[in-house]
């Protein structure tokens, strides 16, 4: 059975491939964006690219939510984790990615407590255990992990911790897709849309793309049809001169969204000024907060930050990665330097990220294939 | 963390009905079900992320989204590893 089901699908594959060519428009180059490192990891392991005509070209976008925490929080992260009596918590994502002075397990090495969880309400857990110390949780992650951040602050109000706060980092999308539709470095045609962020914001949320910026938008799901039937209806909309927000994943993506989530984020946190993404700078309202009314769990006010800011090192390229001007075998240290044995950059730590993504799959961009098959 | 793994309720905690008891890849753990409404019922497939269940997904959806998952090998034994871990209550 198993075997039908692939070759059914290998055929599903190449009919929607051929339906994406009849589509495109001689001559014409077609760049999408897609903006999930979810999507990334199936597009590299599945070699969606070999499926596609030439002249339509992935671009991989900053959903990573490891990869653009800037170096100064993962120090700020740190000098938390120092203080007396502190035990620091975080998704073991996060124990890899390099502040300017080692990353998690280096600190650890030395003199800090920080410990790998698998939910902020692992990390509750700890406090209640450990009412003698103080738990901090490093939030990260975009709007599909804010929810359950938010819902272990309303349980800490609920039971009355005094030992626990947040170390909030979260981040929300759409201010940095407007950031890359803005940056002159890139002509997009289109986007997939993130299927899991979407169950939580839902779709209405994208419509500013297709309204503002005359973009067409899919929501889409992870498997290798779900992208080459985004892929197509990007194309058909294209073709048809229509220009608007589709959901491709409509099996697990409302169109609202979870109406429930949203207001867990919006009674506990509300949005930054601004904050620092690595690779795309500060954006203007693009991370999420503590509210005043959960002053008291939030650990940048329990703790003097350093916030030094600290830029990337110069050979690391995860800017131009996370913005989708380079591929990640085009970094000058890909695969050589920055390995995901010894990361230089976030892209290559994190398992969604772009480069360990494309690394740890080993594939050959078009070019690298042809000339391979000319020799 | 960036992932969301489909798990099936076995049960509702008596007496807290916020969480469930689920089965992920043969790993039981308790997830909180409060972001889902209407209240899912035991036997129903949910797509879990970092602790909680963000939607409702039918057996089939779910089974596909394992499939891919298991595809991904470390990535997805390291996220099972660190269910593993967990002991929500």
């Amino acid at each position: 059975m198993r075997y039908v089901d692939e070759y059914r699908d290998a055929d599903k594959a190449r009919m929607l491939a051929a339906e994406i060519a009849a589509l495109c428009e001689p001559g014409r180059e077609y760049k999408f964006m897609e903006v999930c490192g979810g999507h990334t990891h199936t597009i590299y392991k599945h070699g969606i690219e070999d499926y596609l005509p030439d002249n339509v070209r992935l671009v991989h976008g900053p959903g990573c939510p490891v990869c653009v925490i800037p170096m100064g929080r993962v120090d700020d992260a740190i000098h938390i984790a120092r203080q007396p009596g502190v035990l620091m918590t975080s998704f073991g994502d996060m124990m890899r990615v390099p502040g300017s002075n080692g990353n998690f397990f280096d600190s650890n090495a030395e003199d800090t407590s920080i410990r790998m969880v698998y939910s902020p309400l692992d990390s509750l857990k700890l406090a209640r255990q450990n009412p003698d110390r103080h738990v901090v949780f490093m939030a990260i992650g975009f709007e599909t992990t804010a929810p359950s951040t938010a819902m272990t602050l309303l349980r800490a109000e609920q039971e009355g911790l005094d030992n626990f706060s947040v170390f909030g980092n979260h981040v929300t999308i759409l201010p940095a897709i407007k950031a890359i539709l803005d940056s002159p470095d890139l002509r997009l045609d289109g986007f997939l849309g993130p299927g899991h962020v979407s169950t939580v914001i839902g779709c209405r949320p994208y419509e500013f793309i297709a309204r503002d910026y005359g973009r067409p938008v899919v929501v889409s799901g992870f498997e290798p049809l779900d992208i080459m039937q985004s892929i197509y209806l990007l194309l058909r909309q294209l073709a048809d001169g229509r220009c608007e927000v589709e959901n491709q994943y409509t099996r697990v993506v409302p169109w609202e969204g979870n109406t429930t989530a949203l207001e867990a984020i919006g009674k506990t946190m509300e949005l930054r000024p601004y904050f620092e993404w690595r690779g795309l700078g500060f954006i203007s309202h693009s991370a999420l907060r503590l509210r005043d009314a959960y002053g008291r769990f939030d650990a940048e006010r329990r703790f003097d930050l350093p916030g030094v800011r600290v830029a990337d090192p110069k050979s690391c390229q995860c800017g131009e990665v996370l913005k989708g001007v380079l591929k990640p075998w085009e970094c000058k240290v890909f695969g050589t330097a920055c390995t995901p044995e010894t990361p230089i950059g976030t892209c290559m730590v994190s398992p969604e990220g772009a480069c360990a993504a494309y690394y740890n799959f080993g594939r050959f961009n078009r070019e690298q294939v042809r000339e391979a098959s000319r020799t | 963390m960036c992932l969301a793994i489909p798990g099936e309720i076995l049960e509702i905690l008596p007496d807290r009905p916020e969480l469930a008891k689920v089965e992920v890849s043969g790993v039981r753990r308790n997830i909180n079900i409060s972001l889902l409404d209407p209240p899912p019922e035991p036997g129903t497939w949910i797509l879990i992320h970092v602790g909680f269940a963000l939607s409702v997904v039918d057996e089939h959806e779910a089974r596909a989204v394992l499939e891919f998952l298991e595809g991904l090998g470390q990535n997805y034994t390291d996220e099972i590893d660190a269910l593993h871990d967990s002991r929500i209550e």
